[in-house]
């Protein structure tokens, strides 16, 4: 098969074969992954459930993972990463996934309103190393918040779905249960299995934050427990904080929550701009990154330092910059930018 | 700097400050079409794209029907309009960068090859730094003349350049091959000025991407027609051809017909935006036509937008072009434009007329622009 794809090859060279094929089908690659949404839930407020039916290329997720998907939105790809909330498994060849549509989420707010059975999205393997353990261990306690619930989920059901039998405490934060997502399905795990503890909290009720007497309520056997949380900055920081103090820091697993940061406003120039292939950083000064990495000692390639032969590009990995034509600010990870003609916002950190 | 135009009407001269606010105009012009780019440039592009597959598939295709006549024919033609759409319209003008904005890996102007036996990075190099950068000026856009031809008055005459529409021609005929060897700047090899050290990683380079091209067209392609191989390698062999002879035409239309300006690396040292926004508009020139036409021509029948915004889309050279031109007649400036015909006709004029050594040759008085500098206002004789 794969033989037949290169000959294939090297008749289309030097365009790739699925780019002949996806005229035909876009879900019709042999190499590319791609997903179709087969079904669109919008159960809660704010928030949408997607099922995908991703391409043959897939090869499951462990749960915790995360994917990327890309639309096109205004003519431009955009990716985002988004946790699998069903059951690891592969003998399912779906994906569900849960987007909570942020005030000024592009990609969130786009699938919220315009997901459609039919569309097809860019999908890439799952990654990251957020995952239940194997051999599972026997106890577990699961911490999230908001749309941090995402990974966590996927962990339940599968434990769920294992017939875990060691212990599961699972405490989630919301604003209010109108808008915490799979509601139900807490509810049924819980009833299905003695030696699962689900419990939610409602800030917007008063339930109070994360702290020291929450965690000895929901598993007093913490200390002996795996321990994994995934949610804003607050949630992460306080629940960090106490296991530090305990000395279980090794025990706790942390998911970030990436919420791709809103552009920065340009003022003066602040933070620190890292060069991440090389390994060299500098304090942002303000200048254009060719010119701010050639300060720092290295030599990316350039041509005509004024934007117009895209040989300077390079990859920002992290970070807001600022096109000095243009004016426009961007910060979306993982994009190519001209160094020549971009400035840094604050942290940035390139790939070179 | 003052830039002084001499039209039929006499002499021109633009303050500096008047250069600058040109380039400013020019700018907002720039501005105005990004931030209007979007879904419209992306469906446009995806179209060419579609029409190009299926002018490939078809063009492969109907060579099996090669033992008649007409079927052949049919499949060269449409494998040659394949190549050319590839190579122009798509290849040319996403290598520029003109679809980065779309974030789609495979328009990426980084990762995008083209049909043909130039390796994309190199082309890259040589065009869109090299020549986009310097246009027009000696010694440092090696697009004047590609290291063997005499194209312009300010090159040096030899009895070698008696063979210039002879060397033309053959340029013409494999011109991908000349595009291939362009980086490699052999003429600076064999005075001594680059070492062949130098050029080792860039011929490693092209035997990977040109063996490519070359197995496919004339190996599989052909061995796969079985009993025809002979007519599909003739086939494969002419629409290389076709597409060969009509980039060179379209691209020697862009800066050799008469009209278009050459400048010297002191002239143009410091140059300021505004100047630069000038001097692209001296060195290029258009050619009128149909949207098809503009098309097939990868729309560098808009030379002078596409060196003026050369990572705007293409698609967007006609919109502009009306803009453009009235800048250019508010300011005095010649928009050399005409029809296919009179440019490609001038072109090839030049090119016999400059192989003669230049007391044979009565000498014009070029129309166009001098361009000078403030500190040395004597140096033209003003
Ligand atoms: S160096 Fe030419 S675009 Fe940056």
């Amino acid at each position: 098969m794969v033989d037949l794809i290169n000959l294939v090859q090297t008749l289309t060279t030097p365009h790739p074969l699925d780019r002949y094929l996806e005229l035909i089908r876009p879900t019709l690659t042999t190499r590319v992954m791609r997903a179709e949404i087969i079904h669109v839930r919008r159960s809660v407020l704010g928030s949408v459930t997607l099922t995908l039916r991703p391409t043959r290329q897939w090869t499951g997720h462990a749960p915790g993972q995360y994917v990327q998907i890309g639309v096109v939105i205004d003519g431009v790809r955009h990716t985002r990463c988004y946790s699998p909330v069903n059951v690891a498994s592969r003998r399912d060849r779906h994906i569900q996934l849960t987007v909570k549509a942020h005030p000024d989420g592009l990609v969130s707010q786009y699938l919220y309103h315009r997901a459609l059975p039919g569309m097809v999205v860019d999908l890439t393997p799952a990654a990251g190393v957020f995952q239940l353990p194997e051999p599972r261990p026997e106890r577990i306690l699961l911490i999230s918040g908001g749309s941090g619930i995402t990974p966590v989920l996927s962990m339940l059901r599968t434990l769920a779905d294992e017939g875990y039998p060691g212990e599961v405490a699972f405490l989630h934060y919301a604003k209010s249960p109108e808008v915490q997502p799979h509601r139900p399905e807490l509810a049924e795990i819980e009833r299905a299995h003695q030696n699962f503890r689900i419990e939610s909290r409602y800030t917007s009720y008063g339930s109070g934050y994360f702290d020291y007497d929450e965690l000895e309520r929901v598993a007093p056997w913490f200390a002996d427990a795996q321990t994994f949380v995934c949610g804003p900055p607050g949630l992460m920081d306080a629940v960090r904080k106490i296991f530090e103090a305990e000395q279980l820091a090794d025990r706790l697993h942390a998911e970030e929550f990436t919420l791709s940061a809103a552009p920065v406003a340009v003022g003066e120039a602040f933070g620190t701009v890292r060069f991440a292939a090389s390994g060299a950083s500098a304090q942002n000064n303000g200048a254009v990154l060719l010119e701010q990495a050639e300060a720092a000692g290295l030599t990316p390639e350039y041509g005509c330092r004024m934007g117009i032969c895209f040989s300077c590009t390079a990859v920002r990995r992290t970070g807001c910059t600022r096109n000095v034509r243009t004016g426009d600010t961007d910060s979306d990870p993982d994009q190519p930018i001209q160094l020549c003609i971009s400035a840094p916002v604050g942290d940035v950190e390139i790939d070179i | 700097m003052t830039i002084l135009t001499e039209t039929k009407d006499g002499p021109l001269v633009l303050t500096p400050d008047q250069v600058e606010e040109l380039g400013r105009q020019l700018d907002e012009l720039r501005a105005k079409v990004v931030a209007d780019l979007g879904d419209r440039d992306r469906e446009y592009i995806y179209s060419i794209i579609k029409a190009q597959r299926g002018f490939e598939v078809a063009g492969r295709g109907l060579m099996y029907l090669g033992f008649l006549p007409p079927f052949w024919l049919a499949a060269v033609a449409a494998l040659s309009v394949s190549k050319i759409l590839d190579n122009m319209e798509i290849g040319h003008n996403v290598m520029h960068g003109q679809y980065d904005w779309m974030r789609e890996p495979d328009l990426n102007s980084r990762e995008f090859e083209w049909d043909n036996v130039c390796p994309g990075d190199q082309w890259r190099h040589s065009h869109n730094y090299m020549h986009h950068t310097y246009t027009n000026i000696h010694n440092k856009d090696r697009d004047i003349g590609y290291g063997i031809l005499r194209v312009d008055e300010g090159q040096q005459w030899n009895p070698l350049r008696l063979g210039n529409p002879l060397y033309a021609f053959g340029l013409m005929v494999l011109f991908e091959w000349g595009v291939m060897g362009h980086d490699l700047e052999i003429e600076n090899i064999v005075r001594g000025k680059r070492k062949w050290a130098d050029v080792k990683k860039l011929l490693s380079g092209q035997w990977r991407k040109a063996s490519r091209q070359v197995l496919k067209d004339y190996v599989v392609f052909p061995a796969l027609s079985g009993p025809l191989f002979l007519s599909t390698l003739a086939g494969n062999v002419t629409a290389n051809l076709v597409r060969n002879v009509w980039s060179f035409s379209i691209i020697f239309c862009g800066h050799f017909p008469t009209g278009v300006q050459t400048f010297t690396e002191e002239e143009t040292e410091f140059e300021t935006r505004g100047e630069w926004y000038v001097r692209q508009m001296l060195g290029s020139a258009n050619i009128t036509g149909g949207r098809l036409f503009h098309i097939m021509s990868g729309n560098l029948s808009h030379q002078i937008e596409h060196h003026l915004f050369p990572d705007l889309p293409a698609n967007r050279y006609p919109e502009l072009a009306p803009e453009v031109r009235a800048l250019c007649e508010k300011y005095g400036l010649p928009y050399n434009t005409g029809s296919f015909s009179k440019q490609i006709g001038s072109v090839w004029g030049k090119l016999f007329k400059l192989a003669l050594p230049p007391f044979l040759v009565r000498k014009e008085s070029a129309p166009g622009v001098i361009v000078m500098r403030q500190q040395q206002p004597t140096e033209v004789g003003v």
